[in-house]
């Protein structure tokens, strides 16, 4: 059978039980969308910046648990995807980005709108390729989903010439994928997860940890499992939120520079930690050399780079967390309950002593809305269920402490880039993917800024998204880090100079409500929340409020700013 | 902790961007690279990259891992950690005038290498051993006056009778 290099694309693309396209096209891929257009099975939703597209692809993921997929043109339209590809890497989340490339004959010849995206993108993909043989198209394909998808996940790029995605090119289906240089092992050590069960028995002051990487393995049911079992305070990094219930008791908070104070004190103090995946980024561990000085570390990655990178391990577990979750919870079954507990009160009692003296605090005023504020009342109306997708910064921490997270995948964030601008493509992105599904962007009024021309690909592709602005006029958590320590110098923080956020809302054709009444902060979310289509919600907040508890950079985790 | 000298030896995929891919690793994870070579195996598909750096005991597993998760990366195998014999080639034009022609010759006799070319007042000398040995040969030419130096950079294998 003879197909165009655009009609393989498309149908390798639908093998992969992908329904929809995040994209924007351009002069070198003109064939692809005109052969989109003839599937009716197949969304495209035009985005109004590569960018947006990207991280759109990124949310998308994380929500349907299956890989995201992005279509950009050659040139500018590659460089710009390059954030995104970059924030998925930090995150490890599978996406697959296509773009057009000038013909093979031009290449390296300086052409129209050609930029080397292969080698740009190198280090910020899990891996790249440059169609060059349109012979091996088909297979190349299947490789970058395989290869996305699989082992620790991550961000493929693949390069498309034009003349490859206009040949006519005899096809097969390619059968399974076999790569004899890449072979992701999923098993865990049988002999590891013994003497892992052997140090929890052990332990007097255990604590779980979980990362992302319990999310993106689907491993919150064995992990919450085993925290049940054994009756282990939990804690989370950002990206792990969701992975245990935040209403339960025994939930901690998060950890690291904005963790809770017990939920640091635990970890500092702790003589067990139990970590499934994580990679002890330096937000969390804050100084490495005073992080948990009596603590024996058990590690479960997938990833074994993530393992003595940073702290030591003293039972490393390479392996699918899940798989690995369910072993040792199997292992655990087999032991009376009492062994798997044994002297837990004080430990318990101790955190609980945390927990009392020094709780997630604001006070919200009469006059002022404090955004914490805002945030918990969002988390109250929406009962805990939304899709919350966060801009970076302040509001992206209040969120983390405030809407107390109850399933995965439901809090989508750029957790290792940081990426400003995230937030409102994700929303779009993550409703695609879930479209029952309440989905709300928390976003300061700095962020909101960086990609607000995708209001315009919301509305158009009627995916409902709604808006929190916590609107506090500066560059929050930067203003922040001056007020601590840069003498209150605002370089460059000041952002009073904004749009009118109701009459952009407005103007994109959505609808905006502006609430500066802590009376009204309730019946502002109420009827947002409620407004059909597109809405943003813009809350005019305490100017100068931080962000607290907080680890000041190079500290230890245990040494925390209080208010 | 203590620095060491590692040799690495690569096995990747004979494709164009595997070598940037390894060096990219490198420069951006700031690790050193002390020398670097690359060369064809016996598969056509197959080139082996034989690497030299010094870290710690630390870093080089972060390397060796890190090198494994590439792609296009078959084997990492740590010839250091085990019986191996290395070899470097240097081709080195040196100055030779009538009078020290002799003892030049010498040297190179001592060193079991070659002249291969000779001019009316240059030899340039083939000489191939450890790192050691070309120092040790590259000391003893420099008195009469070096012109230039070109040279292979380590190539290993392990000394036992599997890859």
């Amino acid at each position: 059978m003879k197909l165009t290099g655009a009609q393989i694309l498309i149908k390798m693309i639908k093998a992969q039980g992908v329904n929809t396209i995040f994209g924007y096209p351009g002069g070198a891929t003109i064939d692809i969308h005109d052969e989109i257009l003839k599937h009716d099975d197949l969304r495209h939703v035009l985005v109004r910046h590569e960018q947006g597209a990207v991280h759109m692809a990124d949310a998308y993921a994380r929500v349907r648990q299956t890989t995201g997929v992005a279509l950009v043109t050659s040139g500018p339209g590659a460089t710009n995807a390059v954030t995104g590809l970059a924030s998925a890497h930090c995150d490890s989340i599978p996406i697959v980005v296509f773009t057009g490339q000038v013909p093979t004959g031009l290449i390296g010849n300086d052409a129209f709108q050609e930029v080397d995206i292969v080698g740009i993108t190198r280090p910020c993909t899990k891996h790249n390729y440059l169609v060059k043989d349109p012979s091996k198209l088909a297979e190349i394909i299947q490789e970058a989903f395989f290869i996305a998808g699989s082992g620790r996940p991550g961000p493929v790029l693949v390069d498309l010439p034009k003349d490859i995605v206009q040949a006519m090119i005899d096809f097969q289906m390619p059968g399974p994928v076999k790569m004899h240089t890449y072979k992701p092992n999923y098993k865990p050590n049988k002999k590891q997860m013994t003497r892992a069960v052997k140090l929890i028995k052990a332990a007097r002051r255990p604590v779980m940890f979980a990362g992302g990487g319990v999310i993106l393995s689907g491993a919150s049911k064995e992990f919450t499992r085993i925290a049940k079992l054994t009756n282990i305070p939990v804690t989370a990094s950002l990206m792990g939120l969701g992975a245990f219930p935040g209403s339960d008791p025994n939930w901690l908070g998060m950890l690291g520079m904005h963790g809770t104070y017990r939920a640091n004190m635990s970890i500092g103090h702790s003589d067990l930690i139990f970590a499934a995946g994580v990679r002890f980024d330096d937000r969390v561990t804050g100084n490495l050399e005073k992080f948990a000085p009596d603590a024996k570390v058990i590690q479960i990655d997938i990833d074994p780079t993530s393992i003595h990178k940073n702290v030591e391990v003293d039972c490393p577990i390479v392996g699918d967390c899940k798989m690995a979750l369910a072993d040792i919870a199997a292992l655990m079954e087999k032991e009376a309950r009492e062994n798997l507990m044994t002297d837990r009160d004080a430990w318990l009692n101790r955190i609980n002593e945390w927990k009392q003296l020094t709780p997630l605090k604001y006070e919200q005023s009469f006059d002022t809305i404090k955004p914490q504020y805002v945030v918990k009342k969002l988390h109250d109306i929406t009962q805990g269920k939304a899709i919350v997708t966060t801009e970076v910064g302040q509001n992206q921490m209040w969120t983390a402490q405030y809407y107390h997270f109850e399933a995965p995948n439901h809090f989508i964030t750029s957790g290792g880039l940081g990426v400003m601008g995230f937030g409102l493509p994700a929303a779009i992105g993550a409703k695609a993917a879930a479209p029952d599904k309440t989905v709300v962007c928390v976003a300061g009024d700095g962020s909101i800024q960086m990609n607000s021309q995708e209001l315009m690909t919301a509305v158009a592709e009627r995916l409902d998204v709604k808006i929190v602005i916590l609107n506090n006029r500066y560059l929050g958590m930067v203003r922040q880090w001056q007020e601590l320590f840069y003498d209150k110098v605002y370089a460059d923080t000041n952002m009073e100079a904004q749009p009118d956020f109701v009459k952009l809302a407005d103007a994109y054709g959505a609808k905006g409500f502006r609430c500066d009444d802590p009376a009204k902060v309730t019946e502002t979310l109420e009827t947002g929340l409620n407004t059909p289509g597109t809405v943003i919600m813009e809350f005019i907040v305490e100017r100068e409020e931080s962000v607290y508890p907080m680890v000041p950079a190079g500290g230890a985790i245990t040494d925390m700013l209080l208010v | 902790m203590e620095t060491n000298r590692y040799i690495l030896s690569i096995l990747v995929d004979n494709e164009p961007g595997v070598l940037s891919r390894i060096s990219g690793l490198f420069s951006g994870r700031g690790f050193n690279i002390d020398s670097l070579s690359v060369a064809k195996t016996a598969d056509p598909h197959v080139s082996v990259v034989t690497m030299v750096t010094f870290c710690d005991a630390h870093v080089i597993e972060q390397i060796k891992k890190q090198l494994h998760k590439l792609i296009n990366v078959i084997t990492v195998n740590d010839l250091t950690q085990k019986a191996y014999v290395e070899r470097e080639l240097a081709l080195v034009k040196v100055h030779a005038k009538t009078d020290k022609r002799a003892e030049i010759m010498r040297i190179v006799d001592i060193f079991r290498s070659r002249i291969v070319d000779v001019g009316s007042s240059h030899f340039i000398v083939e000489v191939s051993g450890d790192s050691g040995k070309l120092n040790a040969f590259v000391e003893l030419m420099k008195p009469m006056g070096i012109i230039e130096i070109a040279s292979t950079g380590t190539i290993a294998l392990g000394r036992e009778t599997g890859k």
